[in-house]
């Protein structure tokens, strides 16, 4: 298996630096692991939902993207689904932007067709206190009045801080606040090998943590 | 990193000038959605203060606020009594105690943005001062020839007109030099700077010549005033001489875009069917000024209040 530090070397290079001794990245999910869940999610989607011929994925950037392209593909295999697949950042609807001062970069958003009365289904990568969910969803609705709208997260981690649930979860993974958990693989333009890394704060290492490296 | 305000394209970086026009970018995909507005900067206010007359400037800055959610004020002192520094800085220091979170500045002499700046707690935005700068104008001519031709590296930018008393011309040949392009100014005599190409710029007097491999040829405003005076031609001579035709223009590059800042003297600094047509971008310009405008507002109103003790008046 190809290690985190292979696969994105300068990444990993900084959440060295920035946790000091902390224990190293570990893997919470491979790309194998990953295509799995996305292929089991497609399958719970068509299931589920009753009128799929109106689904329409749309993916937070960066994360979600690979996964909403891989999840339409999966859509267009079992169920000959034609899935149209948006972009739609969220940064301009953070509720933290005013508090902070912080004007974070802006990512691409791209609608290609209305929502009015589609199934809507955000996929993100990562969920954690779910604001970003809830930006999503006011974004959203200034393009439309969607008849429903439901959330893919690849990994729930937790820390909910607002009323929101997903409808479809890759995995469920327990972790510390202070951890970091991110999607890695993005960079070559969606043909590199995904993969969920989990990454220890100094304060949240525990001593058995360093020793599960293998 | 982005400073406190925004007094002229001189002060930025190259990766400052490109943060704002990759923001503005994202920006302008919001000007193409049904409901054209996002909360961003809902319960901040913004403060239109035009000492100068503008109508297209002002509302553009009005109309990127808005799509930002932001309350605008615009306040339009008119220049006639607020002519002494005095009674300017005193408009300044009573919009102060409004509280406002960015304050865009707009007047006809050279650095009165950044003495407005000296005095306020809020961001100032320059919108024109003189014949310094304005630095808004060059950023949305940046992101329509980024967007037109992909890159700004390497292009050649020709400015025909009036750039001795031309803020726009100075804003954009600093913006275009620092983002690698080469500029050429072209000109009747006496509105060509002597000290021009300390800027790094070639001047010209043949349009023809100045107009050889040209990418993108940027026809500025004539004010008819600055006409017909001893040492400059009339508008009839002007437009024979440095007037842009489609005959002209095929000195350029075959596939050369045609820029204004508007409005179009029609006739005088491009024919009417250039005014009107591609390869003319003028209406591209326009909305990418609200965009650009958007990206200024989003990127400078985000920074702390400047502390009391910075900004003691100098005597």
């Amino acid at each position: 298996m190809r290690s985190v530090e292979q696969q994105s070397a300068s990444e990993s290079a900084q959440h060295r630096a920035r946790s000091g001794d902390a224990a190293p990245p570990r893997t919470l999910l491979d790309d194998t692991g990953i295509r799995r869940s996305l292929m089991r999610i497609a399958h719970e989607m068509v299931e589920r939902v009753e009128t799929p011929d109106r689904l329409y994925l749309v993916a937070i950037p960066n994360g979600g993207v690979p996964l909403a392209r891989q999840l339409a593909a999966n859509l267009a295999e079992i169920a000959d689904l034609d899935v149209p697949v948006g972009v739609l950042d969220t940064t301009l609807y953070r509720d933290d932007l005013h508090s902070t001062g912080a004007r974070p970069a802006l990512r691409r958003t791209e609608m290609p067709s209305a929502v009015d009365e589609r199934i809507v289904v955000l996929v993100d990568d990562v969920v954690k206190t779910g604001r970003t969910i809830r930006a999503a969803m006011d974004a959203l609705m200034d393009f439309g009045r969607p008849r429903a709208v439901q959330v893919v997260g690849l990994v729930d981690r937790g820390h909910r801080e607002l009323p929101i649930k997903l409808d479809y979860v890759g995995k469920n993974v327990p972790t510390q606040a202070e951890e970091d958990v991110r999607l890695l693989g993005l960079e070559g333009g969606g043909d590199a090998p995904l993969e969920v890394i989990i990454v220890s704060a100094p304060e949240a290492a525990e001593p058995g943590a360093r020793g599960e490296r293998a | 990193m982005i400073g406190r305000d925004l007094l002229g394209i001189e002060d930025l970086e190259r990766a400052e000038i490109e943060r704002i026009l990759d923001t503005a970018l994202h920006m302008s995909e919001i000007g193409r959605r049904e409901v054209k507005k996002v909360p961003t900067l809902r319960g901040r206010t913004i403060v239109n203060l035009f000492f100068e007359p503008s109508t297209r400037t002002r509302a553009s800055f009005e109309i990127a606020g808005k799509r930002l959610s932001a309350d605008v004020i615009n306040f339009s002192p008119g220049s006639s009594s607020l002519t002494k520094a005095e009674s300017i800085l005193d408009t300044a220091r009573t919009l102060d105690a409004m509280d406002p979170d960015a304050v865009v500045v707009r007047h006809s002499v050279a650095g009165v943005p950044s003495r407005i700046a000296e005095v306020l707690a809020a961001p100032v935005i320059n919108a024109g001062d003189g014949a310094h700068e304005h630095p808004t104008q060059a950023l949305l001519d940046l992101l329509t020839v980024r967007q037109e031709k992909g890159r700004i590296d390497g292009l050649t930018v020709t400015i025909v007109g009036d750039i001795v008393h031309s803020r726009v011309a100075r804003s954009n040949i600093y913006g275009f030099r620092r983002l690698g392009a080469e500029v050429r100014v072209v000109g009747p005599p006496p509105m060509i700077p002597a000290s021009v190409e300390t800027l790094g710029v070639k001047s010209y007097t043949s349009l023809r010549e100045a107009l050889d491999g040209a990418d993108v040829v940027m026809a500025l405003r004539i004010q008819n005033e600055r006409l017909s005076g001893a040492y400059t031609p009339s508008i009839r001579e002007y437009s024979a001489t440095f007037g842009i035709d489609r005959a002209t223009l095929r000195f350029a590059k075959d596939d050369a875009i045609v820029m204004h800042p508007g409005p179009v003297n029609r006739g005088v600094e491009l024919s009417h069917d250039l005014a009107d047509h591609r390869p003319s971008v003028i209406l591209d310009q326009v909305r990418n000024g609200v965009a650009v405008r958007m990206a200024v507002l989003y990127l400078f109103s985000g920074r702390p209040p400047r502390e009391a003790a910075d900004r003691e008046v100098r005597p």
